[in-house]
């Protein structure tokens, strides 16, 4: 394959601590530690993998977002990717215009493969794969747990995680995967090559630059904190156990 | 010079038997639930966390107030019943369990948080509050507790002061003695010692504190404590490095400091050995660089108030020694998870230890360049016995940890490495404990590192604040010490 891309979000980081804002408009990202989505970081991983066994040529890392998201490119520029694209926007993302903008860019760049993670962290909406895809009207292979691409036959057979168990698909290429937890575990970064990001290049573009506007379809009504747990109580015998259980907690 | 050991220590005389009576009024003290006799229940307070020191406690009480723990000594002092005071029962010395019948006192049900500042990070809790916790706790208000250590999830916050608990982060917020605001304890004839102001200065008198932080449960009990709490930093940077050789550790020191000075927070290093150790026992740990062989690896961590700075200093920093070949490979962590996997990585290294299975542990203050030295020639001493040795540790601070794991626990392997290991540290005036404290391990190698004029004064407060020798005998101060210096009078029961 030519060229693989791989979109990587920055979102909080997975173990921050988080507040809802007062208004329940949202969360409050002010100070709080961001990073790159743990799904895409496999996916990315994945990608890098391919190269080293040369199965593609390039791997380029694409992110949409606010100027900071240049820290995840870098991220993934350490981690293996030979470029990266940041679609500079300031603008509240949402998949469905995440999708039409990556789509964008895979009819400009025609990678042979599209990774991506299959799902954010922030959002938790498991779309963008499955709309980029759509819009592409590529074939599509999601919460991958393993992929094998057979460059020579234009395929790629991706066993996916399903409720029922594993699932195995062939796909023929150009095609969208998403990733899944078990797919691989990401490498650290070494020295050397978080030296050598630096130099490598990011495109900059606007999304006006690839004919996409970036507009707001869904409206958030409220955002709430989960209700707090009640502490445990310690009963003093099995008799009070069960009158509790069916005098209070009405479980029995 | 005696070495340190697992020698079996007589029981004490003086020391009377539990009876009845004794039960009867614990049991009015603090309830049938605070006063653990089943035998099964009792075995846990009886052994510690390494397996290697076990005795037999004739009961283990569980009181919930000072009140109740004033009670329980006044009795236990008059009745001439040894005691020892348990938190988590995670210390590395045998200083937290019995030797022989002591009756175990423990701080569990002192579990609660008394009051916190969130203007000036005041935290004052009951002695038998876990560390993790209260660490959470202090960390929705922003802040952090000045201590870090491995056994954070199960150690009491009063067990880290009787020990003057070193850890992690000690280079960064300094020792126990800087961070406590104020204390209450308890001592042997049930005086309640109120001490527990929050007041970041208070020259008046004697700091009595300050006496009973480090004194392992033998000057008093500490029943609750205020600590000063540190701002949480906003940016934790964390980088692994590979590095060639001893001398290139040190010289990485160096410039860690002059680089990075104001915001280094930990500065640990280990040998390889512990590396594939540790990955070889434990799961869920992982190789950060796995295609490095170097002989040291380093944990460096910066914490900030701005993420930028920090990353900017810490970059040109980690150019530096890659560029100049102090520093063969390495890794920065990009994320949360890959902080907790590096510091996994150097937190597990004791739980890989006692995985393996016996281990000789020694925890040295040596002068940094000696550091080393000191496990190559260990490793000397014992080859051709079934050994392995391990050095890692808090080399910020001048303090090895060198391990000898083996098969099982020898004699001929312990007369190979004691008193050799207390008398090399001693050739360098270093100390035989840096930070584990003395115990029932190392309770006759003070000699070691102290000279015979201040164990001397040591033994005549001991005397002073425990004429009786209840608290914790057998343990810190050499019995010869103690023997000199029993007064003639007990001290009078408390009002």
């Amino acid at each position: 394959m030519k060229r693989v891309l791989v979109a990587v979000k920055r979102v909080v980081d997975y173990n921050a601590r988080i507040r809802v804002k007062a208004d329940k408009s949202g969360i409050d990202v002010a100070n709080v530690k961001m990073s790159m989505n743990p799904f895409c970081e496999i996916a990315l991983e994945e990608a890098v993998r391919l190269k080293e066994k040369k199965l593609t040529e390039e791997v380029v890392a694409v992110t949409i977002g606010v100027k900071a998201a240049q820290d995840q490119l870098r991220t993934a520029l350490a981690m293996g990717a030979d470029r990266g694209i940041h679609v500079l926007t300031d603008a509240e993302l949402e998949p469905l215009a995440v999708a039409r903008l990556l789509a964008a860019l895979a009819q400009r760049d025609e990678p042979a493969l599209f990774l991506l993670g299959k799902q954010a962290i922030d959002g938790d909406n498991n779309h963008t794969g499955q709309m980029l895809a759509g819009l592409l009207g590529w074939p599509q292979a999601t919460f991958a747990s393993k992929v094998e691409t057979d460059p020579v036959a234009g395929t790629a057979t991706v066993t996916r995680e399903v409720d029922g168990g594993l699932q195995t698909l062939r796909l023929r290429l150009p095609a969208v995967v998403t990733s899944d937890l078990r797919l691989n575990e990401p490498r650290y970064a070494t020295l050397p090559n978080i030296m050598k990001a630096k130099r490598k290049p990011i495109e900059q573009l606007s999304p006006e630059a690839l004919g996409m506007d970036v507009p707001k379809r869904l409206e958030i009504l409220r955002v709430e904190e989960p209700p707090k747990r009640k502490g445990g109580v310690r009963v003093a015998s099995v008799a009070e156990l069960v009158d509790r259980l069916h005098n209070e907690a009405k479980v029995l | 010079m005696r070495a340190a050991s697992s020698y079996t220590v007589p029981r004490d005389p003086r020391f009377a038997q539990l009876e009845q009576q004794d039960l009867d009024y614990f049991r009015s003290v603090i309830g049938d639930t605070g006063v653990l006799t089943d035998p099964d229940a009792l075995q846990t307070y009886s052994i510690d966390w390494m397996g290697k020191y076990e005795g037999k406690c004739s009961v283990a009480l569980r009181p919930k107030s000072t009140e109740q723990v004033s009670k329980i000594l006044a009795h236990c002092n008059k009745r001439l019943l040894a005691v020892v005071p348990q938190g988590g029962n995670t210390g590395l010395v045998g200083g937290s369990t019995p030797v022989h019948d002591e009756v175990v006192l423990s701080t569990a049900g002192l579990n609660r948080v008394l009051s916190f500042d969130a203007v000036s990070g005041a935290l004052v809790c009951e002695a038998g509050c876990v560390l993790e916790q209260l660490d959470a706790h202090v960390g929705g208000h922003g802040f952090t507790m000045p201590l870090d250590l491995g056994a954070k999830g199960s150690c009491h916050i009063g067990g880290n002061l009787a020990t003057n608990a070193g850890g992690l982060r000690l280079l960064r917020y300094g020792s126990l003695h800087g961070s406590v605001l104020g204390l209450e304890a308890v001592l042997a004839n049930g005086t309640v010692l109120d001490l527990l102001t929050t007041l970041r200065k208070d020259n008046t008198g004697y700091d009595l504190k300050q006496l009973l932080v480090g004194s392992e449960g033998t000057l008093g009990v500490i029943t609750a404590a205020a600590i000063q709490c540190p701002p949480r930093p906003a940016a934790v940077h964390v980088a692994y490095l590979a590095v060639p050789s001893f001398a290139t550790v040190q010289q990485v020191f160096v410039r860690a400091r002059r680089r990075l000075g104001e915001i280094l927070s930990a500065f640990e290093f280990l040998d390889r050995g512990s590396l594939e150790l540790t990955l070889a026992e434990l799961d869920g740990v992982r190789d950060p660089l796995p295609s490095s062989a170097e002989p040291f690896y380093l944990v460096v961590e910066t914490s900030g108030s701005n993420a930028e700075h920090d990353y900017a200093k810490l970059e040109a920093f980690l150019e530096e020694v890659m560029e100049e070949g102090l520093v063969a490979d390495g890794t920065l962590a990009q994320d949360s998870t890959q902080v907790a996997g590096i510091w996994g990585l150097r937190e597990g290294i004791s739980v890989a230890l006692r995985h393996a299975g016996p281990v000789y542990k020694y925890d040295l203050s040596l002068p940094v360049g000696k550091m080393y030295e000191l496990v190559e020639e260990t490793r000397a001493r014992v080859a051709g016995l079934p050994c392995r040795v391990f050095g890692y540790g808090h080399l910020g601070d001048g303090n090895l940890h060198l391990n000898v794991s083996t098969p099982r626990y020898d004699d001929a392997v312990q007369a190979r490495l004691e008193p050799w290991i207390y008398e090399w540290t001693a050739a360098q005036r270093g100390s035989v404990s840096a930070e584990h404290g003395m115990g029932r391990m190392k309770a006759e190698c003070i000699g070691y590192s102290k000279p015979a004029a201040a164990v001397d004064v040591m033994a005549q407060i001991k005397a002073l604040l425990d004429p009786n020798l209840i608290l914790n005998p057998y343990k810190v101060l050499p019995r010869a010490a103690l023997a000199g210096n029993v007064p003639a009078q007990r001290m009078p029961a408390a009002a």
